[in-house]
């Protein structure tokens, strides 16, 4: 028997819409003259989810993937009610339990027990079941010492393992997941899987977001891909990773321009391909953090002179991360004509998580009035740095961590012995 | 092990038509949620602050002693009604201070309360029926000064205090439904917390609040009732005081006007919540 059963979902945005849209009456005055001048009125919309239909059974545990934008989140709004579609239709059958943020609707100022029935009741558990499951929440948790204290005392760490520990204990008929995983240290991470799986297990339903594809191969039998709206692919999870991963479609880390007078240069150099390689040279668009991560270069070099690759690197937010030339001295010569094939190597721990798009460039130096651009292909390449487990500059901290990168520093700390009026600066060593 | 037994219930979600529904069994079934959320407002309203609920008793009180020493000079604005002005004025305070601190809190609770209109699902209507219903406890911790007062004068309340809670009621009732307006207009046009301070400032004026609805001839009477807080706050001061007469035809208009306010603010909030999520 099915559990959900979709049917040409889709929903359409304004484009704005999706993210701020604080637009005041005076703006809607002047749109409304604008449109009695010109005559029509101009609204640009973008699909988010586009004719997907699929039917999840009952028990089943089935995962999402896609890039970002591919509208996995839209989908979960959608069966979880909290927007409409704008057309076609789901049937669900039973209670829909919905975990798009972990710790939704915690309030600062109240204590931890307090925060467990305000998030309990906002989940949709009764005031009766709260009780029920009370100490199995705290104890899952870890926060028996600190019930009575205002979440603001918390440490991140152990707000966000109260708030998952709440949502772990929410009993629906199907649950709806979007990337909770992403929080916590790494020995509360395997405590949420060993959770997940356990949901599973228990013959609920479970669909389930997420960027860490280990994970979700090892909860989901079945996976959904989505791209730009629609639903691609809907198989087992080996196929549809491999597919996402390394296929033509559902990865933008590849490009390969296969003919030669199309390619993009000019008559000194012309681009022949480019991807995102992971530490083990396999074309990858999702990469860890804590793992270093290849941007390869092959290009033709048709006369003989000085060029060097260069790629840049821009966020989401289409901030330029970083700028970088290929060093290596042999590119300070002239170099024969042919193939060159170059992979310029970024660190682990210095991106932060998120979408990074890559230009690549073949390029010489400014001499003269000679070309120093050749060939160049904005956005040629887009991956994703996502962080699974281990050690990484997150720390204990569970929230969202600004700018474009996150170096895992070398920290030095000592404690100072602190007399009345002694400056609060490192006191010089005497030695 | 199947988590169910009894045959589960089918939804269908898509694209809600254009009827408007209530849908009021499902606003039962979130009826802890709307007391948790209630019970969150109150419990944190006051935490950090130096004076705590004190808040509640001092607004109102100070604002009556201002009043008072500017407008008790000789104006008879009250003088139907044979008690001390602050009494009089305070009667009015206690239900004006309620309808607006229900307005600027459901006038920001959809979008105050963002984080959960995109996160979770439960009936959008709980949001602002729990902002008129939490200033409640303020209206209550207020009243205690009313008491006090009619200790100071040495008067004993009159009978008719018996239908103060309908008079509350109906303040509630259009608070609700001005609330309903002001907190789903604001989800789209932010310009509804610039407008609030001048709306509740014209109709602290155009109330009977430092006056006595008597003041005025009836006909013009039935005029000012079209407020619907003008039959509150007379009401109010009628089912205290114990003076003067009460004026049915004034409450019964006022009732009309704060219904057909409260369902016209039903149907718009119902029509437009479905873009909460996608337009906050």
């Amino acid at each position: 028997m099915f559990s959900i059963s979709a049917h040409g979902l889709a929903k359409q945005y304004r484009i704005g819409q999706m993210h701020s849209s604080i637009d005041t009456l005076r703006d809607h005055l002047v749109h409304g003259l604008r449109t009695l001048r010109t005559g029509r009125t101009k609204r640009e919309t973008i699909w988010a989810l586009r004719d997907v239909s699929f039917e999840v059974a009952e028990g089943e545990v089935l995962g999402i993937i896609g890039r970002n934008g591919a509208g996995k989140t839209t989908l979960l709004r959608l069966l979880s009610r909290i927007t409409e579609p704008t057309a076609g239709y789901a049937d669900i059958r039973g209670r829909v339990g919905s975990l798009l943020e972990v710790g939704t609707g915690f309030h600062q100022e109240l204590t931890g027990r307090e925060n467990i029935f305000l998030n309990g009741a906002i989940l949709g558990m009764g005031h009766s079941e709260i009780q029920r499951k009370f100490d199995e929440i705290v104890e899952f948790a870890g926060v028996e010492k600190f019930l009575d204290t205002p979440v603001k005392r918390y440490s991140s760490g152990m707000t966000v393992r109260l708030a998952f520990s709440v949502a772990a204990h929410l009993e629906p008929e199907i649950l709806l997941v979007d990337e909770v995983l992403a929080v916590g240290d790494a020995e509360f991470q395997k405590r949420c899987l060993g959770k997940m799986e356990s949901f599973g297990q228990s013959g609920r339903t479970v669909l389930f977001v997420s960027h860490s594809m280990p994970t979700i191969a090892r909860l989901c039998p079945r996976l959904l891909l989505l791209d730009r709206g629609r639903l691609v692919e809907d198989g087992p999870a080996e196929h549809v990773i491999g597919r996402y991963l390394h296929g033509d479609l559902g990865t933008s880390a590849r490009r390969v321009w296969r003919d030669h007078d199309s390619a993009p240069g000019d008559d000194w150099a012309r681009l022949r391909s480019a991807r995102i390689v992971d530490a083990s040279g396999d074309t990858s668009d999702v990469v860890d953090v804590s793992e270093p991560v290849g941007v390869e270069i092959a290009f033709d070099l048709l006369r003989r002179e000085v060029v060097f690759p260069w790629i840049d690197l821009v966020d989401e937010r289409g901030t330029l991360v970083f700028s970088a030339m290929d060093t290596n001295p042999v590119w300070t010569e002239a170099r024969d004509p042919g193939r060159y094939v170059t992979t310029a190597w970024i660190p682990e721990h210095l991106l932060n998580e998120g979408t990074l798009h890559v230009s690549v460039s073949v390029k010489s130096p400014l001499l003269g009035r000679k070309p120093w651009r050749h060939a160049e292909v904005e956005s040629a390449l887009t991956f994703h740095v996502v962080e699974r487990e281990g050690p990484t500059a997150r720390g204990a901290f569970a929230g969202r961590i600004g700018g474009p990168v996150r170096p895992l520093l070398r920290w030095t700390s000592e404690a100072l012995d602190v007399e009345d009026d002694t400056p609060l600066v490192a006191r010089p060593r005497s030695d | 092990m199947s988590a169910v037994s009894a045959p589960l219930r089918v939804r269908r979600i898509q694209r809600s038509r254009r009827r408007v529904q209530l849908n009021l069994r499902e606003l039962w079934a979130y009826r802890e949620l709307l007391f948790f959320l209630i019970w969150r407002d109150v419990k944190v309203k006051y935490k950090q602050t130096a004076l705590g609920a004190a808040w509640a008793i001092i607004v109102p009180f100070l604002t009556t002693i201002v009043l008072t020493l500017v407008f008790n000079r000789g104006l008879h604005l009250h003088s139907e009604y044979h008690v001390p002005y602050p009494l009089f004025l305070f009667t009015a305070m206690l239900p004006w201070t309620y309808f607006t601190a229900c307005l600027s809190a459901s006038s920001m609770s959809i979008v105050g309360n963002q984080n959960l209109i995109t996160k979770v699902f439960f009936p959008r209507l709980i949001i602002p029926l729990g902002s008129v219903v939490a200033p409640v406890i303020d209206f209550l911790c207020a009243f205690t000064v009313l008491v006090g007062m009619f200790l100071w004068y040495g008067r004993a309340p009159h009978w008719h205090a018996v239908v103060i809670p309908a008079f509350l009621g109906m303040a509630l009732l259009t608070a609700f439904g001005v609330g309903l307006w002001l907190s789903a207009l604001n989800v789209r046009y932010r310009d509804v917390p610039y407008l609030l301070p001048f709306l509740t400032q014209i109709w602290f004026f155009v109330t009977p609040i430092l006056w006595g609805i008597t003041a005025v001839k009836p006909h013009t009477q039935s005029l000012l009732a079209l407020n619907p807080m003008t039959g509150v706050i007379d009401g109010f001061r009628w089912a205290v005081l114990g003076r003067g007469l009460p004026h049915y035809h004034v409450y019964l208009e006022s009732l009309g006007i704060g219904l057909a306010i409260t369902l016209s603010g039903l149907w718009y909030f119902k029509r437009v919540e479905r873009y909460f999520a996608d337009l906050i």
